[in-house]
């Protein structure tokens, strides 16, 4: 049996890139392993713990929950592309070490990326809000304490950069919500 | 002199890597590699009739299957008990693939290996295997009552028993003016890394060589049994281990089947092979913790003095005992705390379900121990009227009386004697941080309120940084750049940053002239691994001693070159020069060259150190007798002992009348691990294992169904806490250095999770005013304890009913 596949393109991090992918390939594995982006880290493929997110068209997606294929003619953004071109760190990326947010590393893109679209859409957030904010995002590694304290310390350096905040419309496919059993 | 780095709060530099997608962790090597996926057991226990393949052999892109049938020699026997002790009754260990029987849901039956993941998950669903559905035996009451056995040619299912006694504590409570006895259940919990496992293998044909990539937190012991599994040469098996999604203990076990497997077929196959473990078999092929029943007898005095205490300990160590009986050894011996228990007897049976394996998790057996503790404190508090923190202190070991030997042996096989802490000092002082005194004010400000809180209290020893060793090695170039390896193995902790810390100081260098390199065999065979809070322990230690003997060159070297005397000289800045003269002297790549006398020059620094280049001494050879060429350095620390870290945690818990919904307000830690190395590490360490404490308490557990199916295997219904469940902590430091190492430093890992069940329990209890002694606690949960309470089948807290009597006392009228 030989699978049928698909020619996609799509912008990836400012590049355009294509691949040919069978239909089920989901979007986390394609930028991963057809396109070399291993930045993106897959945690439980079903949703729930946002490891896995990116942005696309600049609001956080889950890519495990994607297939590559819906990708196609969209731009994506990976935790490689949230620096500036020239290397300048993003104040998200600056702010979780200097708040130690951030320890073996592996669920950190998908915060980076969540936070980066949330300040997008509230530049001056409350302690509350910044805590809501990473709420679909799974660490088992830091108790989220200091990555609250990243997210603030973050929209701080972000409006000390004077960057103008845009208005966004709310992630569309965000988090699984999960209830107790 | 530049600015110390030992005990600054030094950003990580693990970050800037970590931070920009250029992390390497497992599953992001190997992208030629094959993918090999498992066929697993549906069954909790069953016997394989037959293994049928042909329908996968149609798959595109597959490359092969293999079953048990496939191995010989090595392979094909059971996996080793890694941890072999006297007390082991009947050690069971699996195969790496099932050798006839399964005993758990999730054991491999069969290997499958394509051009790629999906392909090879395409064929494993066509793999048909026949099974013969046994009898499961799940939990402790089914593992001791035996009905049914896990193994075949056992009569019980007891794997393990032992008896441990100092005094004879049961003549001890039965002499003692009070008694009491408990029941204390702790369910199972899990590590849950966000990275699963993960192994990747080359097989190199031209030099009969094996390169092995494994997410563990053991690169030597992984080297070391796949060497004797595949029968090479551990001179044949490099093990690298990469960037490590998190471990928390669950990867210093090894070698799984999966991590035999991988580089068998590898080998086989000429081409290299990887396996990523998914999110599932991680809840059901890994290893699980924490499942333990406890009975507490305990005999005292007026004053709340422990006299005799006699514990008896169900241990649930599923299907097999691979990493043998280190979680009830710990329970056993950690369960003491910082108290002198008079008499202590504790007995112990280890016992085989068929579930997941057991293996130690963040903590490995003190939760528990803390939990049956501080729960017989709160209880003899209660049965005397007397307050907690009071009871506790008369049974705490003072300062003075440090060193202090507990009379038993621990889990490395040493002696349990604490080597230094302030006991007495931890407790005033969590007292002090969560508002212990003013409490009872606080509750009946928040009852007017119509709200119910409570406080709990919890305090924990920790042995931390056990032996039998662990490796340094320092190495100068001739760029002056500073490189450091050591064999064990990094999972976030941030061992890159302390360990650069700390040889900068002890060279004199900057902390970005320091490069580090943990878990690569290439580096540093010598090795153990990472569990028991020991990386700064023993690594650090490693590492300062490895860079005082390079220090020790560097100044013999440069003396001579610099024709003074090495007791004159002083390294700043990465430069050796005279005290007091920062121009009299040279870099420390220079040091570095003109330590390897060279015959032939490859580059301008070179040049300096060829034969012609300077006046030599014809009466002496160019290297010294004795000496070696390079400015390097290799040391090991041994510890006598095991360092013993300590704490205290304090929790305020609201719970609500009407829906049982439990609330944390606020958590308080006090927490001593010797000198620190970095507080921003060490903190981030307490948050998240007081994270992973407060999952255990209120949050995770196992839900095995009873005929072996684990129906909560996904992070949908497993459920580890997000950000909106873990509350505000405060931290409070002591700093006790430890005799026992060159740092004065202890572990400070896995303290964070210990005292998670017990304190909270002692929050719970305290707002409801009737016992909790078995946990996690869900609010179905503490409904249903308030439903039997309110039907008087749990007896009240003395203390609310003296509470209540207090209050109609001066109300005049019944409290509701």
């Amino acid at each position: 049996m030989n699978e049928e596949t698909h020619e996609i393109r799509l912008r990836v991090n400012g590049v355009p890139r294509a691949a040919t992918v069978p239909a089920r390939r989901l979007l986390s594995d394609c930028l991963r392993h057809d396109l070399g982006l291993t930045g993106t880290h897959v945690g439980c493929e079903h949703g729930v713990c946002g490891a896995c997110t990116v942005l696309l068209d600049g609001r956080p997606v889950r890519s495990c929950l994607m297939f590559a294929v819906g990708a196609d003619g969209h731009e994506v953004t990976t935790v490689e592309g949230l620096a500036a071109a020239d290397g300048t760190p993003h104040p998200v990326q600056r702010a979780f070490r200097e708040c130690h947010g951030l320890q073996c590393g592996f669920c950190t893109p998908g915060f980076l990326t969540v936070v980066a679209a949330f300040l997008e859409e509230n530049p001056e957030p409350t302690e509350e809000q910044a805590r809501e904010a990473i709420g679909g995002n799974l660490c088992r590694c830091t108790g989220y304490v200091n990555i609250v304290r990243a997210v603030l310390r973050a929209a701080e350096l972000r409006r000390a950069a004077g960057r103008d905040p845009q208005a966004g419309d709310p992630a569309p496919r965000g988090p699984v919500r999960r209830q107790r059993p | 002199m530049s600015a110390r780095m030992f005990g600054a709060p030094v950003q990580r530099t693990e970050d800037e890597r970590l931070l920009t997608g250029r992390g390497a962790y497992l599953d992001d090597l190997g992208a030629d590699a094959y993918a090999a996926v498992f066929v697993r057991s549906p069954h909790a226990h069953a016997r394989v009739r037959d293994v049928d393949v042909t329908d996968a052999l149609d798959v595109d892109g597959l490359i092969a299957v293999y079953t048990h049938e496939d191995l010989t020699g090595p392979m094909a026997e059971p996996l080793p008990l890694l941890l072999p002790h006297p007390c082991i009754v009947d050690g069971r260990t699996p195969h790496a693939l099932a050798a006839g029987y399964v005993h758990h849901v999730g054991a491999p039956v069969a290997m499958v290996v394509a051009r790629d993941r999906y392909l090879a998950e395409d064929a494993a669903e066509r793999i048909a295997v026949d099974y013969e559905v046994l009898a499961p035996v799940v939990g402790i009451e089914a593992a001791v009552a035996a009905e049914h056995v896990v193994h075949a040619g056992m009569s019980d299912n007891v794997a393990a028993h032992l008896v441990q006694e100092v005094g004879d504590a049961r003549a001890a409570i039965a002499a003692a003016p009070h008694r009491l006895e408990l029941d204390l259940d702790i369910e199972r919990s899990a590590c849950t890394p966000m990275e699963g496992r993960g192994v990747y293998a080359r097989w190199d044909e031209a030099g009969g060589s094996l390169r092995l990539y494994s997410s563990t937190q053991t690169a030597s012991g992984v080297r070391a049994a796949v060497a004797a599994k595949l029968g090479l040469d551990v001179g044949r098996v490099e093990v690298v281990v990469p960037d490590v999604g998190g471990g928390f203990g669950v990867k210093i076990m090894h070698p799984w089947p999966e991590e035999v497997m991988v580089p068998w077929a590898a080998r086989r196959l000429g081409h290299g092979v990887k396996w990523t473990e998914d999110r599932r078999e991680h809840f059901i092929a890994a290893a699980h913790e924490r499942g333990q029943r406890h009975t507490v007898r305990a005999g005292f005095d007026d004053e709340g003095r422990l006299l005799g205490l006699d514990v008896e300990i169900l241990h649930d160590n599923g299907a097999y005992l691979p990493y043998g009986v280190i979680v009830p050894i710990v329970t056993s011996t950690q369960l003491l705390g910082p108290y002198k228990p008079g008499a202590y007897r504790v007995e112990f049976r280890s016992l085989y379900t068929t579930t997941v394996i057991v293996t130690p998790y963040r903590g490995a057996g003190r939760p528990q121990g803390v939990f049956a503790m501080e729960r017989t404190m709160d209880a003899i508090a209660d049965r005397l009227g007397r307050d907690r923190a009071e009871v506790r202190e008369v049974n705490l070991i003072r300062p003075d009386e440090m060193p202090y030997d507990q009379g038993l042996l621990f889990q490395d096989g040493r002696p349990l004697v604490y080597d230094s802490g302030d006991y007495p000092r931890t407790l005033r002082m969590v007292k002090e941080l969560i508002g212990w005194e003013g409490f009872a004010a606080e509750r009946e400000r928040a009852r007017a309120e119509g709200r119910r809180i409570g406080i709990g209290l919890a305090c924990y020893v920790e042995g931390t940084g056990p032996g039998p060793y662990e490796g340094g090695h320092v190495q100068v170039g001739t760029d002056g750049r500073v490189r450091v390896a050591t064999g064990l193995t990094s999972q976030g902790q941030g061992h890159h940053t302390i360990l650069a810390q700390i040889v900068a100081d002890e060279l004199g260098v900057a902390m970005s002239d320091v490069e580090v390199t943990t878990g690569d065999t290439r580096r540093m065979p010598y090795s153990v691994g990472t569990f028991a809070s020991r990386g700064a322990v023993m690594s650090g230690s490693a590492v300062a001693l490895a860079a005082r003997k390079v220090r020790e060159k560097a100044l013999r070297v440069a003396a001579d070159a610099l024709e003074a005397d090495p007791g004159d000289l002083e390294i700043a800045g990465g430069r050796v020069h005279v005290r007091g003269v920062p121009g009299a002297g040279m870099d420390l790549g220079t040091v570095a060259v003109l330590s390897n006398p060279l015959r032939y020059a490859f580059d301008e620094a070179s040049r300096a150190a060829t034969q012609f280049a300077r006046p030599a001494d014809h009466a002496a050879p160019p290297v010294p007798e004795g000496d070696a060429p390079g400015l390097e350095g290799t040391d090991f620390h041994s510890p006598l002992r095991s360092t013993f870290a300590n704490g205290a945690h304090a929790v305020v818990v609201e719970t609500d009348p009407e829906t049982a919904e439990i609330t944390i307000l606020r958590y308080c830690v006090v927490h001593d691990c010797g000198r620190l190395v970095n507080p921003l590490i060490v903190e981030g360490q307490i948050h998240g294992g007081v994270a992973q404490g407060v999952a255990g308490a209120l949050y995770e557990r196992m839900a095995y169904d009873a005929d072996g199916q684990l129906l909560n295997a996904s992070f949908m219904d497993f459920l580890v806490p997000y950000a909106s469940e873990i509350p505000p902590i405060r931290i409070a430091h002591l700093e006790t250095p430890s005799p026992l190492n060159p740092l004065g430093v202890k572990g400070a890992g896995e303290a964070g999770v210990i005292p998670g069940a017990a304190v909270i329990a002692s929050a719970i209890e305290d707002a409801e005013g009737f016992p909790v002694r078995s946990m996690p606690i869900s609010p179905s949960d503490l409904f249903g304890l308030r439903r039997r309470f309110a039907a008087g089948e749990i007896p009240p807290l003395r203390r609310a009913e003296r509470a209540r009597g207090r209050r109609a006392n001066e109300t005049g009228e019944p409290d509701v």
